[in-house]
């Protein structure tokens, strides 16, 4: 992002970060009510409030996944445990076992789900000793995703060959929507129409949840780690190319036979995205650690964070949960709160 | 690099120094993977590993760095059986790769079923994986007593051998000096490009198994097929503490009889076999002394009772396999790459399938850098290496290693690439 001769310099509000020292490679970001939340991939969760206070939830263990809804942070580990901590900074495990946790999700109504090898388990989210023990679902391979649809207890699993929607309270029937190859990453589009899947080739698959009907998105350099529907829902900002790639989900047919709009080419691959939750603005990271913010409307660029310190792979902003979630919570929506493979996360104060 | 160049240079974005080396274990149940596991886990060498286990091994050693895998073996979308990628170390790596600073080196074990394909595939195709880490070598661990019978009965068997970099042929002492030698001459005809070791019990200096660089663009180098190396990197018997020697191996002549006592009672300066060049006075009628296109047609062969062709050159039999075989040529003259690239990726795309390993090493018209790929089935990996060195043999070379290879026609295609 060197000015050129000629082109305006990008305007920045990098004077505007308030700078953090987590010491970890951040995993994941979220906040719990107001409080910024980092997570780290050696077992901690920062509190990255002004006083600044870590819970060891995984002591020992690796965090490998999270979710966060604005009021609860869900964390799987290498340790076999599912935590769950809350803004008062306590951590309850929610299941240990023995194989490593791979995915976690949260959903309506406290719905909480996570998978350890290819099972996958679902609860109501209420700890009450002795009762609710979580359902259990056998996917036909190890999950590579799990999200919850925005309404009712259904969850998406994704899985070689497809993903499975499994009502994890009901007796009925999963759905299985076919595809041919791995799937990793699944998000639901907000109206619930969508479902969309990163696969292992660099493209996404999306099906129509009322008929299965198949949408390909294809034309990355490399796989898609990172998904998040911009604020009206109507669109998919994703990474995995130099330029943010948002395909247009506002027809009947999603996708099909449009061009997806594009933005911002930088000078490496963008790791993570995270779209604002009322406005249509989309934050992204890219892998040699530059930020920006992008307004979708005419493609205005901002300067959040110049390169440095490894890629970026943590955003989230206030009021939207973890990147990774997409349930709407509590927190201050012009708060955006990143982190990067090598150790450096900050907060955005707009 | 010409546009049309099927070869990604994808592996270029991180020096290969920086990445983390991953050695593939595969070999027959029984065959000592888990001792050599164990071994690689308990020995002072200097290199901590993080090991990934089949959920069905037994691993002596409780260490958080063990991780139990499921090997969830994925065909790619593009419909091709050959096209597969384990989609559990996809995950296991990722997740193993947070642990920074812990380890310094990855080694997966495979079931003995298991096709090391997949594996290797995996490390070629999936950019997160190939980002961070980089397959070193596939070491097979065979058993030299139930070895034959396992590569008449059991074609994962001959996969594996013919799939390795290195393959350690283990109880030497459960068997007669004679089948020891029928064993080695089958891996040889099998894959006259591994580096053959004779051990028992696994006992072998790691530093043979580990950091091989088999896979380094950097380093392929090993287009030379076993029975025509040189001495290898090491004198052996001079302290190399190897219960045998790998360069040479053993045939007749060579004194010692089945490499039990070998390395000590050897001398390493009398004719072994490795210093003997091809072609003088080894018996075979065409010229040897630089890859001579070998194989099952190559004319100077003999046949056995059962009607395998056998070869003996500078004493070093091996049997060559009625399905898998290798097919090494050489071009003298400088390729057109507008030639050379759709031939290949045509050849890999139609026969694929049957071809499990490729190298090598290309002069290229106009071009002052050797130009160097692999592959594995339809996967290729290429670099401009290095420029070509003053007085080096400005060649090119190609080596196959597959099933039912139809030599006539790779070496008619491989000869119209030349420049005009
Ligand atoms: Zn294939
Ligand atoms: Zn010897
Ligand atoms: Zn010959
Ligand atoms: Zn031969
Ligand atoms: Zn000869």
């Amino acid at each position: 992002m060197t000015a050129n001769p000629g082109t305006p310099p990008t305007p920045s509000v990098a004077d505007r970060v308030r700078h953090l020292t987590p010491g970890d490679t951040v995993t994941a970001c979220g906040f719990l009510g107001e409080t910024p939340v980092l997570v780290l991939a050696e077992g901690g969760i920062l509190f990255a409030s002004t006083d600044e206070r870590r819970v060891a939830a995984h002591p020992g263990g690796v965090i490998l996944c999270a979710a966060c809804d604005g009021s609860r942070l869900l964390t799987g580990g290498d340790d076999g445990r599912v935590v769950e901590t809350t803004a008062d900074g306590t951590a309850r495990e929610v299941f240990s076992g023995k194989a490593w946790i791979d995915t976690v999700a949260l959903g309506p109504a406290g719905a909480r789900a996570w998978s350890a090898g290819k099972t996958v388990h679902a609860d109501t989210g209420k700890i009450e000793p002795g009762k609710g023990a979580p359902k259990t679902f056998a996917a036909p391979s190890t999950p590579g995703g799990l999200a919850f649809a925005p309404k009712g207890v259904r969850l998406a699993v994704s899985h070689y060959g497809g993903v499975t929607l499994w009502f994890p309270n009901a007796a009925t029937k999963p759905d299985v929507l076919d595809w041919k190859g791995s799937h990793l990453p699944v998000t639901w589009s907000p109206d619930g129409r969508f479902v969309v899947t990163a696969m292992h080739e660099p493209q996404l698959h999306g099906w129509r949840v009322a008929d299965g009907a198949n949408m390909r998105m294809s034309g990355y350099p490399g796989r898609v780690r990172s998904m998040s529907w911009t604020a009206t829902g109507n669109g998919l900002a994703t990474g995995g190319a130099t330029a943010l790639i948002v395909w247009p989900f506002a027809a009947k047919d999603g996708p099909m036979g449009r061009e997806p709009a594009i933005f911002a080419a930088g000078s490496s691959r963008i790791a993570a995205v995270a779209c604002h939750p009322t406005t249509e603005i989309a934050a992204i990271g890219f892998e040699d650690g530059l930020i920006l913010l992008i307004r979708l409307s005419d493609g205005a660029e901002i300067l959040v964070r110049p390169p440095g310190a490894g890629p970026v792979s943590a955003l989230a902003w206030a009021g939207k949960g973890a990147a990774k979630g997409a349930a709407k919570g509590a927190g201050n929506a012009s708060t955006l709160l990143y982190g990067t493979e090598d150790g450096a996360a900050g907060i955005l104060t707009l | 690099m010409p546009a049309s160049s099927p070869i990604c240079p994808r592996f270029l974005e991180a020096p290969m120094s920086d990445k983390v080396p991953v050695t593939v274990l595969t070999g027959y149940l029984g065959a000592g993977k888990t001792t050599l596991l164990n071994r690689i886990l308990s020995e002072p060498h200097g290199q901590k590993f993080a090991v990934i286990v089949n959920e069905f091994g037994e691993i002596g050693i409780d260490n958080d760095l063990v991780v139990g895998a499921d090997e969830e073996v994925f065909e790619m979308n593009n419909g091709c059986i050959c096209c597969t990628v384990r989609g559990d170390l996809i995950r296991v790596i990722d997740g193993l790769l947070r642990r920074k600073g812990r380890f310094d080196a990855i080694l997966i074990e495979t079931t003995g079923l298991a096709d090391p394909a997949p594996v290797a595939q995996t490390f070629f195709v999936d950019d997160i994986v190939s980002a961070k880490t980089r397959l070193d070598a596939v070491v097979t661990v065979a058993d030299a007593k139930w070895l034959s019978a396992r590569l008449k009965d059991a074609p994962e068997a001959k996969n594996q051998i013919a799939f390795a970099d290195v393959v350690l042929l283990n109880k030497t002492d459960l068997v007669s000096p004679d089948e020891l030698a029928e064993v080695e001459a089958r891996i040889r005809g099998l894959n006259p490009y591994a580096t053959l070791h004779l051990t028992q019990r696994c006992a072998i200096p790691l530093d043979r198994v580990l950091g091989r660089g088999a896979f380094d663009l950097d380093r392929i180098l090993t287009l030379e097929p076993g029975f025509l190396e040189a001495e290898e990197e090491h004198a052996h018997g001079e302290g190399c503490g190897c219960d045998h020697d790998h360069a040479h191996d053993h045939g007749e002549g060579c004194g010692c009889k089945n490499g039990q006592d070998h390395g000590q009672d050897h001398g390493h300066d009398q004719d072994h076999g490795h210093d003997h060049a091809h072609g003088e006075g080894c018996g075979c009628k065409h010229d040897h002394a630089h890859h001579h296109e070998h194989g099952k047609d190559c004319g100077c062969s003999e046949r056995d009772e059962a009607g395998r062709i056998i070869h003996r050159h500078g004493g070093l039999k091996h049997i060559h396999d009625e399905e898998i075989d290798s097919v090494a040529l050489e071009l003298e003259a400088p390729l057109d790459p507008e030639k050379f690239f759709p031939w290949i990726q045509n050849l890999v795309a139609v026969d694929g399938p049957s071809i499990l390993r490729s190298k090598g090493i290309l002069s290229f018209k106009d071009d002052p850098d050797r130009f160097v790929f692999q592959g594995v089935h339809m996967i290729l990996d290429g670099t401009h290496q290095r420029p070509w060195n003053d007085g080096e043999r400005r060649t090119s070379r190609l080596v196959f290693i597959g099933r039912k290879l139809d030599r006539a026609k790779i070496e008619s295609g491989f000869s119209a690439c030349v420049a005009a």
